[in-house]
């Protein structure tokens, strides 16, 4: 299953850093975006160099918050990027499969 | 008391339709627009440079003849910070505004002080490494954010329209709160809520079904038509969002939640002038049809300092696109890529950095595996930052030369070239950075 099934994300940039917020749409399935999304596996998704990513979980929203290093090839005013703001980043990510184990739902 | 508090812009470029409804039926005592980036200060600065009454929103005289009247007859009072680098002029010229609609006696205030450009020679910005001093004639801009007190001034005096430059985008909001209920600048718990309000409003329609629409998942009713956002906040900080009757969009729980984290790292330290805020324990109730109540914001002492943002010339970019479709088209593209590289090369040190990107394909989500099928049709793109604006303009005549001598069925070619003003930031102590307010009356 594709992460878009469970959760809906927003991206914002302050510099070079980015923040991928992602929401799941209902409670039963925080624990399991709780569980997929870690650090390592949202920072090797998004080819994010090792360690640049860091967790924030916000449990009673069913929200977590992933900030980002070094994202944004030196932040929007100066960088190359065509989406300099990286504000596609979010809805990119919820193209990552999530492991659902069948005797839990 | 409840205070109502509605946001009429999120960027410069914002729509002014939704805030002209807002000032006639929103029933306000305050409307807040945020109209200031980063690097749009360092503009306004050249911009100032060049002509001393300029320097501040070029849609400030629009915006301000759209809302004036009618937030005058309603008793809402505006905050701003559209004053950019000029506020002094900025205000000068919503009192040529009033005056032209007869609003005799509106009293329009302008804050000052955040520009700091002759007092950080030696500030040290985290991005260049080096102190801003050392940009020599390359820094165009040095503003610390300041935070509610001196717009609390400005409304405690009286101002019926206050303009600042850099100000922190939720202290524009915080403010008008501090102004209404009397609280203290260093009860961090209110502080913290105010700046809640301030963050969840400040980019107007982002609350209301903005930046949020995903067919099939996320549904925004009537989103072409959609409506601003306004704040019913209680003496207490906390607050109700919700937008006007007959408007499009949404407020819910989910857009809420999805702005709350928009642009935060820490959840439970956001660091802000006025305050650390702490939204580690913040939650949304839907209390009725587009109302959202938000609790639970709290707030740490401030750090004692401010933020700089420090604009300084860092050269050119320019860029060139070109499509091409069919079987063969990723290939065609990248073969296109090389071809301008190699092209480009003879510049040597005039360019900094460059890159080919397929549009359609790796150049926003540039995923280095990805092996994805080929589309019908592809956009290639081609961008460098060069030391000159010469050099930025051969990336664009680099591209269109592929008509003729480049891949098969190339077409669409458009290029364009702009200077690129970096943004590295510092810190200063807090008390080193006096701010004033002038008023002007019309």
């Amino acid at each position: 299953m594709k992460l878009r099934e469970i959760a809906h994300a927003r991206t914002g940039d302050k510099g070079d850093i980015t923040n991928i917020a992602v929401i799941a749409y209902r409670a039963e399935d925080w624990a399991l975006l709780e569980a997929a999304l870690t650090e390592e596996a949202v920072g090797d998704f998004l080819g994010a160099g090792a360690g640049k990513v860091r967790r924030y979980a916000l449990p009673q929203l069913h929200a977590l918050n992933f900030v980002i290093g070094d994202a944004l090839t030196g932040g929007v005013t100066r960088s190359l990027a065509l989406d300099a703001h990286g504000k596609c980043r979010g809805a990119s990510l919820l193209d990552m499969q999530v492991q659902v184990d069948p005797t839990a739902r | 008391m409840t205070v109502r508090i509605g946001a009429g812009a999120g960027f410069a470029g914002d729509r002014i339709e939704p805030a002209a409804d807002l000032a006639e039926r929103g029933k306000l005592d305050f409307l807040v627009f945020e109209c200031l980036a980063e690097r749009t200060i360092a503009l306004a600065q050249q911009a100032k440079l060049a002509d001393p009454a300029a320097g501040y929103d070029r849609m400030l005289e629009r915006r301000m003849r759209a809302v004036l009247e009618p937030c005058w007859r309603n008793g809402t009072r505006i905050v701003t910070n559209m004053g950019a680098a000029n506020p002094e002029a900025a205000a000068r010229a919503v009192r040529e505004v009033a005056r032209d609609l007869g609003l005799s006696g509106l009293k329009v205030a302008a804050v000052t002080g955040d520009d700091v450009l002759d007092c950080v020679a030696d500030l040290p910005l985290a991005e260049t490494g080096g102190t801003a001093g050392e940009l020599g004639e390359r820094l165009v801009s040095a503003n610390a954010y300041i935070g509610a007190g001196a717009i609390v001034e400005a409304l405690d005096a009286g101002a019926d329209v206050v303009i600042c430059g850099r100000a922190s985008d939720p202290s524009l909001f915080l403010a008008p709160l501090v102004h209404s209920f009397g609280w203290a600048m260093d009860d961090w718990t209110h502080m913290g809520r105010g700046t809640l309000v301030g963050h969840l409003l400040e980019c107007a329609a982002q609350i209301t079904g903005g930046y949020f629409a995903d067919p099939g998942y996320k549904e925004v009713p009537d989103l072409a038509r959609i409506g601003f956002p306004l704040g019913e906040v209680e003496a207490d900080g906390n607050a109700v969002i919700t937008k006007l009757e007959g408007t499009g969009g949404a407020v819910t729980r989910s857009t809420c939640i999805e702005q709350l984290l928009y642009e935060i790292h820490d959840p439970s330290a956001y660091i802000q002038p006025d305050v650390v805020a702490d939204f580690s324990g913040v939650s949304f109730e839907e209390i009725g049809s587009d109302r959202v109540a938000v609790r639970g914001g709290d707030g740490h002492p401030a750090t004692g300092k401010l933020k700089v943002s420090a604009g300084y010339r860092d050269g050119w970019i320019g860029e060139g696109q070109i499509s091409y479709a069919g079987p063969g088209c990723v290939a065609r593209a990248r073969l296109a890529i090389d071809i301008v590289a190699e092209r480009l090369a003879p510049l040597g040190d005039e360019i900094d950095e460059h890159r080919g990107d397929l549009i359609g394909y790796d150049a926003v989500t540039g995923l280095p595996e990805q092996q994805a099928p080929e589309p019908p049709e592809i956009r290639m793109r081609y961008a460098a930052r060069c030391r000159s604006c010469e050099g930025a303009g051969q990336v664009g005549e680099e591209v269109e030369g592929l008509y003729l001598c480049g891949p098969s069925g190339g077409g669409g070619v458009t290029a364009r070239v702009r200077e690129v003003i970096g943004v590295a930031s510092g810190l200063l102590i807090a008390t080193e950075v006096r701010t004033s307010i002038q008023i002007f009356e019309a």
